[in-house]
């Protein structure tokens, strides 16, 4: 579960842990689950967060911040890394740590792209790629408030090059067929699975409109994914008419200037 | 305590010149925001200088095009722990911009459209280490990059660079803007690491 608010203030969440990885998933080639332990871990919220830090033997360090994927389960976190290309510490998260290593992390961080369990209003999640990471953070954290009838409706776009893409397959796929409150619709850029009736592309305006909510309904949206991405997913959202301050983004991955 | 991860070596690439601690060095140039892209035409943009006693002084962007330009080369750290050096750009210092302004205050509130808000001492304002800047390596800045025209204060962490400018508030006390609010730190100096509140 969990936790609405993490204790202990900003001290807290700026101490570096030491964290053991237990398991490591594989989700797609180039994208795995990590899972840490974490002695002391305050909680977080879904769409924060965290910072990994790695130490070579001669004292070299490299930090990175990654998505928390999952409610913290007591010490016990989840991030999902997309090991990017020359990734000093992606590479190595997703290709050689192994169960049993350590490494340190710190966190949770960003109070801004977040969702609360307790908030009812509906939900509009749009991913380009691995932005999905925190996007799924709070699809678990509404399943893990238990059903009930005031519970947040979510519809989820996402958006993946191919079948092949697809992180968290086949649990969205079961969780949108378990729960009439929530939508998933995937969008494939470039390979589409057979029987596919959407043309292959990038997000349109009328993916928003046939899949997205009526900004009528004012929902509250979270963009994630590439800055090209997000640049184009919140200008359609403004022109459809959604209120710009119910628009929360998160952009990664380069840009040109 | 010493925490080593066993089979990580790492790449050392950002040898030669130094980066602020946990830093690391790139080519690209990332884009962070923390919502839309705002767009502002031209003939509706304006910049503000507002003073402790609600005094304003406005430039269009005509008025904005006449004052005296300064070429930057500088370093950029942003929080997100990327760094790029010898970025290019263009704009006007804001010694110019603030030149004439009757003031007793200490620190500045940057305000952006889309409601952006960072606080910074006026001080790191002054003495040619800020600007309001226009043009990026040569071309007009890109709005996701905070065009037409963003707050460009390079010594410190690239938050308190304000994209998509609107207006200056000065103020006798300090109070947090957007980011300072969720905890990130007041000042932001890079080489301390001032990432975070109580850093």
């Amino acid at each position: 579960m969990a936790r609405a608010a993490v204790s202990g203030g900003l001290k807290v969440r700026r101490t570096w842990r030491p964290a053991v990885l237990v398991e490591r998933r594989p989700e797609t080639a180039s994208a795995a689950t990590l899972v840490l332990d974490v002695p002391g871990w305050p909680g977080h919220l879904a769409g924060q967060h965290v910072d990994v830090r790695l130490t070579a033997p001669d004292g070299y360090q490299a930090a990175r911040s990654y998505s928390l994927a999952a409610p913290a389960d007591g010490e016990r976190i989840e991030i999902t890394v997309q090991a990017v290309p020359d990734g000093e510490v992606s590479s190595f998260l997703v290709g050689d740590a192994a169960s049993g290593d350590s490494v340190e992390v710190r966190g949770p961080v960003g109070g801004w792209f977040v969702w609360k369990p307790e908030s009812s209003g509906p939900v509009l999640l749009v991913a380009g790629g691995s932005g999905v990471v925190p996007l799924m953070a709070m699809i678990r954290s509404r399943d893990a408030t238990g059903p009930g009838t005031d519970r947040a409706p979510f519809r989820l776009l996402y958006s993946v090059r191919g079948p092949v893409d697809r992180i968290y397959d086949h649990e969205l796929q079961h969780r949108a067929m378990a729960d009439s409150d929530l939508d998933v619709t995937l969008v494939y850029t470039r390979t589409a699975p057979a029987g596919e009736p959407r043309p292959t592309g990038r997000i349109r305006i009328d993916d928003l409109v046939s899949y997205g909510w009526a900004a009528e309904l004012e929902p509250t949206c979270y963009v994630c994914g590439p800055t090209g991405f997000v640049e184009t997913v919140a200008n359609l959202l403004i022109f459809l008419g959604h209120d710009p301050s119910k628009i929360k983004t998160e952009r990664f991955g380069p840009s040109g200037p | 305590m010493n925490i080593i991860t066993r089979g990580f070596r790492g790449r050392r690439r950002d040898g030669g010149r130094q980066l602020p601690p946990g830093q690391y060095l790139t080519h690209d140039f990332p884009v962070l925001s923390a919502g839309p892209t705002p767009r502002i035409p031209l003939d509706a943009w304006e910049f503000t200088v507002t003073t402790e006693d609600g005094e304003r002084q406005r430039w269009s962007w005509t008025d904005l095009m006449a004052l005296p330009t300064e070429s930057v080369t500088a370093d950029i750290h942003c929080v997100t722990r990327w760094s790029k050096l010898d970025t290019v750009w263009r704009g006007v210092s804001l010694d110019t911009l603030l030149e004439n302004l009757e003031t007793e205050a200490d620190f500045a509130m940057a305000v952006s459209y889309g409601g952006y808000t960072t606080n910074l001492p006026l001080e790191d304002l002054l003495d040619g280490k800020a600007w309001i800047a226009y043009e990026y390596d040569g071309e007009e800045l890109a709005p996701e990059h905070g065009g037409p025209a963003r707050l460009l204060v390079p010594h410190l962490y690239l938050w308190k660079s304000a994209k998509w400018i609107r207006g200056i508030d000065l103020m006798l006390q300090d109070s947090p803007g957007f980011w300072e609010q969720l905890g990130y730190h007041d000042y932001g100096d890079p080489w301390r690491e001032q990432r975070y509140q109580g850093d």
